[in-house]
């Protein structure tokens, strides 16, 4: 049974040292309150999976919570390169993390493999690539009936996703709508899933009937998170803080900033501080 | 380029622009494409299908998004779908006519690496990666390529193979079994590049106005090669300047906006 829980309790319960563990949000819907509390709980030795890491991944490895990074675009998106994961790549600071990267159609492909209970995804990918040479998790098929060989990838199951989503209903049932990514896929690729939500409302009675909702027996915890997806953005409810894209590009560039950084507006921060940090991107009515 | 009234790259991104019709059906990078096919909706091309990685089918944003995913794109969008779909029912099932790509480092084949410089498991320089390029640069019927020149971004071998444009030249596609166009048009900052019919080395065939042929030399890292009949690109209409121009602004005006203390 999904539980609403405070987002502390929602972590603590379902996240632990030496996880394979997604925070999803294809640039929508980026659960960074989530990310934030498990910087806070300190885990060790996570393996990290996401196609797009962007920032909250840059900040969990650069806090040295990561053995392993699973991803497809290791950039801040728009703007340039993640210098946190590239100092743990090229230096090795602050501890050296191993690397398994694929494209987002491999990525893709292995989620929803992973929510449909196969040991693989195939498609037609890597054609050329250098890739398929230096992760070893890229393999080929031979189609059995045209003899087309195609690539091969192992499903993603992680041990548990965290996403966020725009709202649940008071049963537990979650609506996810805009860009929806590959929200949907994780949940149901990972043992235990984790979303954070705007608001609750009584009933969603009145959604048209084609919505994504991922019901909620499929979801162990809600935390009630509004402006948990800051800087990214939630559909309907604020925009993106294109702004705090760019200035983290210079924040992370630095060691100690970033340090300084993370203990004011992580560690010393509640996820109760989400709600202040959208004010300002919340559209007028 | 003031006495010209325009800059190389305001004539890259208007020449790229022009190569895209109302009919295709455009997969965008992010970047130099973007604000092409963007000029291309906004002057000659208005139904042109743009489709962004983040699921976002027929999107018309009145700004450059800075993201793929930006909420932009997904309220202007005709649909928008599950990344899964995306690349599987849309970009695997061959609906894509043109896919449009930047590059960090490109070859004369059109190969492309945007994932390390220097050896891969100790880069020098870890750079973003593929993304959906190594697909897209498979996938869609032909491959549009746009940077800016310089002898660091055009070498003559790639660090990476992250999107395979003819690898080695000639039939190397074929060889591998993929059966789409790859690289047919390079647009950069001086000039037009389209690849030799039977080696596929990118050859200049037109040359942007007030650009000679030894600017392209000293800012390519390999020997370039020339067409005999060497075109002029015709300079940029005041319409799509002012179109280009007036994008810019807004998207500069957008981003700037979302920070704290800047509300509207």
């Amino acid at each position: 049974m999904v539980k609403f829980l405070p987002l502390k309790e929602a972590v603590a319960e379902n996240l632990h040292d030496g996880d394979t563990v997604a925070f999803e949000g294809f640039t929508h819907l980026i659960p960074t309150a989530a990310a934030h509390e498990a910087i806070r709980q300190g885990f060790r030795d996570l393996t990290l999976i996401r196609m797009t890491p962007d920032l909250i991944y840059d900040q969990m490895i650069g806090m040295g919570m990561a053995k392993k990074i699973v991803f497809s675009y290791v950039g801040n998106p728009g703007v340039g390169l993640l210098r946190r994961a590239r100092d743990a790549i090229e230096n090795g600071f602050p501890r050296t993390i191993e690397v398994e990267e694929h494209s987002h159609a491999g990525m893709a492909n292995a989620y929803e493999a992973g929510a449909a209970g196969l040991p693989c995804a195939v498609f037609r990918g890597y054609r050329g690539a250098g890739l398929a040479s230096v992760n070893p998790n890229i393999k080929s098929i031979t189609c059995p009936f045209t003899g087309e060989v195609l690539a091969a990838v192992p499903a993603i199951q992680p041990d548990v996703t965290f996403i966020h989503a725009q709202k649940a209903d008071r049963k537990g049932n979650v609506l996810v709508e805009g860009i929806i990514g590959i929200q949907k896929e994780a949940v149901l690729a990972a043992k235990r899933a984790v979303v954070t939500v705007e608001e609750v409302v009584d009933n969603f009675d009145d959604l048209h009937p084609n919505l994504t909702v991922l019901p909620s027996w499929t979801i162990a915890a809600i935390s009630v998170v509004p402006g948990g997806s800051h800087p990214s953005y939630t559909h309907g409810y604020y925009e993106r803080d294109n702004a705090a894209y760019l200035e983290w590009d210079e924040i992370a560039a630095d060691r100690d900033r970033f340090q300084a950084w993370m203990q004011k507006n992580v560690i010393e921060s509640r996820a109760d501080d989400f709600a202040g940090r959208v004010e300002h991107l919340r559209k007028a009515a | 380029m003031s006495e010209l009234g325009f800059t190389p790259n305001e004539m890259m991104t208007i020449a790229a622009s022009r190569a895209l019709k109302s009919d295709d059906v455009c997969f965008v990078g992010i970047g130099a494409p973007s604000a092409a096919c963007n000029v291309a909706r906004l002057t000659h091309a208005p139904d042109i299908t743009l489709i962004y990685e983040s699921g976002t089918i027929g999107t018309a944003p009145d700004v450059l998004p800075l993201s793929i995913g930006d909420g932009e794109l997904c309220e202007t969008a005709v649909t928008t779908v599950a990344v899964p779909e995306m690349f599987r029912y849309w970009l695997q099932g061959g609906r894509i006519s043109i896919g449009f790509l930047g590059a960090a480092e490109l070859d004369k084949f059109g190969n492309i690496n945007t994932t390390v410089i220097g050896d891969y498991a100790h880069p020098k320089t870890r750079l973003p990666g593929g993304g959906g390029a190594p697909e897209i640069a498979t996938s869609s019927r032909q491959v549009y390529i746009t940077m800016a020149q310089s002898k660091r971004g055009m070498v003559e071998k790639i660090d990476f193979f992250t999107s395979f444009g003819h690898g080695d030249g000639g039939d190397h596609r074929q060889r591998l079994g993929i059966d789409t166009a790859g690289p047919t048009l390079l647009i950069t900052d001086l000039a037009i590049w389209k690849p030799d019919p039977v080696t596929k080395e990118f050859t200049v065939v037109s040359l942007h106005p007030g650009v000679t042929r030894e600017q392209v030399q000293e800012t390519c890292g390999w020997v370039v090669k020339f067409a005999e009949a060497l075109d002029e690109t015709p300079a940029p209409t005041e319409l799509e300047l002012k179109t280009l121009r007036d994008l810019h602004a807004r998207t500069k005006a957008a981003h700037q906006g979302t920070a704290k203390g800047k509300a509207a």
